[in-house]
């Protein structure tokens, strides 16, 4: 049986799909803005931040009335709902891709403290868990969610790195570098948060998908 | 939630009508304390389930039941159960109110009467109490001698319920209670149900899926004479593990 009901899912579905995109592309911005101390990239990612609080408003709204006007059980409520939390979480990633770009911005215009090595590699890791975080959704995969998931310690691990390394053989050293390194220990601290966000999306997409809880339960990955 | 004694254990119960079978093999625990809702399609055995319970299918012809149902421990199919005594104990209400043509107070103290109690004080403290046990005291007090079909469908339907309570049932069966309820009233005998359930055991049938969801803690699906899926409420609501549960709860089957 076909359902009025459906094509309001199908809308807010394109609705969720046009956020990811729109936050694939910006953190994609912040981090060219990053490897190339750019003040022109890394302002268009402050400027597109607007579009995506935007969208993220419109998939609060449409979640919202959908639950008023068709009280929905079992794969819709569980849809809807973590729709709702994935936009959250979208948002928050494109937030901390503006928080990049304003490090970019204090960056720019002094030589940079070290040659960059773990926060690229940072980067990618959290570039690449949105995108699969993103796909697992579209897809309903919830082996890639899982796989996502798993990839979170590394980055914790990457973010410790960069952490020890800039208060060990650059703060503790020489006090006056610590504008330069502080500004780089964010970023690490923001493309870490960026992980812990798509970390958050594949658990609601495995909840969506199996209705079973992961959160707070890593020993159910296994 | 936590689990309660079970008051109701059925187990393996066919039920035919001549040669249709209107139950398959029904396995089943009915918590005490607690709301159980039935749902699923007309036409799939949950009335006859729930009359199953207390014996109300015999007074159809042609009704053949197989299996136990334990109340208490102790099959009702047993050839020595007592009926009367067995439906005052799990006592039903209908989908349509249906008072007796007497007084308000003439319909609470009817079935005590029909026990053999004639104690004018106990009739009264009776009438107090089972009215008050449904709200309806305050409202009625004053028309306690006025015929019961004056009432409105709401209140005929409180009294139906009162009416039961004043035997001191311990399981109340409900075949669609509120079907001829207005949302208001309806709003009503679920919170009512709501307060009785922690003296009774309550067993309802719906079509109000949203009904089932609000009220009880335990739903069972029944489709085409099968107890397809019966878990907790919210698990049903929000994570069924049939299939054909999930079709049916939203929407695209039925």
């Amino acid at each position: 049986m076909t359902r009025y009901f459906d094509d309001e899912l199908l809308e807010l579905n394109k609705k969720i799909l046009e956020m990811s995109a729109e936050v694939e592309t910006t953190i994609a911005n912040s981090i060219k803005a990053l490897r190339e101390l750019s003040r022109e990239k890394a302002e268009a990612v402050i400027k597109d931040d607007d579009r995506i609080d935007q969208i993220d408003l419109e998939i609060e709204e449409k979640c919202l009335s959908l639950i008023a006007l068709y009280q929905p059980a079992a794969t819709d409520l569980r849809f809807i709902v973590m729709s709702m939390k994935i936009a959250t979480d979208l948002e928050r990633i494109a937030d901390l891709a503006v928080d990049i770009a304003q490090r970019v911005l204090e960056m720019a215009d002094k030589p940079l403290l070290k040659p960059l090595i773990d926060i690229p590699k940072l980067a990618t890791l959290a570039q690449g868990m949105v995108r699969d975080a993103i796909n697992s959704f579209v897809n309903k995969d919830t082996e890639l969610a899982r796989s996502v998931i798993l990839r979170d310690n590394e980055a914790d691990e990457l973010r410790n790195l960069v952490q020890s390394e800039l208060i060990n053989d650059y703060m503790s050293k020489d006090p006056s570098t610590a504008p330069r390194a502080v500004a780089l220990l964010l970023v690490a601290r923001h493309l870490e948060r960026i992980c812990d966000h798509a970390t958050n999306i594949a658990e609601d997409v495995i909840y969506m998908v199996e209705a079973m809880q992961v959160r707070h339960h890593p020993e159910t990955l296994k | 939630m936590s689990g309660t004694k079970n008051v109701i254990e059925v187990r393996d119960l066919n039920v035919y009508y001549g040669k249709f079978q209107a139950l398959r093999s029904i396995n089943l625990d009915i918590q005490a304390n607690r709301i159980t809702a039935l749902i699923g399609p007309s036409g799939c055995g949950k009335s006859t389930f729930l009359r199953a319970l207390n014996r109300m299918n015999d007074l159809i012809e042609g009704c053949r039941t197989e299996g136990q149902v334990l109340f208490e421990g102790k099959n009702i199919y047993d050839p020595e159960t007592d009926l009367l005594e067995l439906r005052r104990r799990v006592g039903m209400v209908f989908q349509r109110p249906n008072p007796f043509p007497l007084s308000v107070a003439e319909n609470i103290t009817y079935g005590l009467r029909v026990h053999g109690i004639t104690d004018r004080e106990y009739l009264e403290e009776k009438l107090y109490r089972s009215l008050q046990a449904v709200n309806l005291w305050d409202e009625l007090k004053d028309r306690l001698y006025e015929n019961a079909l004056k009432l409105t469908g709401e209140q005929q339907q409180r009294l139906c319920i009162a009416r039961l309570l004043a035997v001191e049932p311990e399981v109340v069966l409900m075949d669609e209670p509120c079907s001829a309820l207005d949302p208001v009233a309806t709003a009503r005998i679920e919170d009512l149900m709501y307060e009785l359930k922690k003296d009774y055991t309550i067993v309802i049938v719906t079509h109000n899926m949203q009904q089932a969801a609000r009220v009880s803690d335990y739903t069972g699906y029944f489709l085409l004479g099968d107890l397809v899926e019966f878990g907790e409420t919210h698990q049903i609501f929000t994570s069924p593990r049939d299939k054909r549960t999930e079709d049916y709860i939203t929407g695209r089957f039925g």
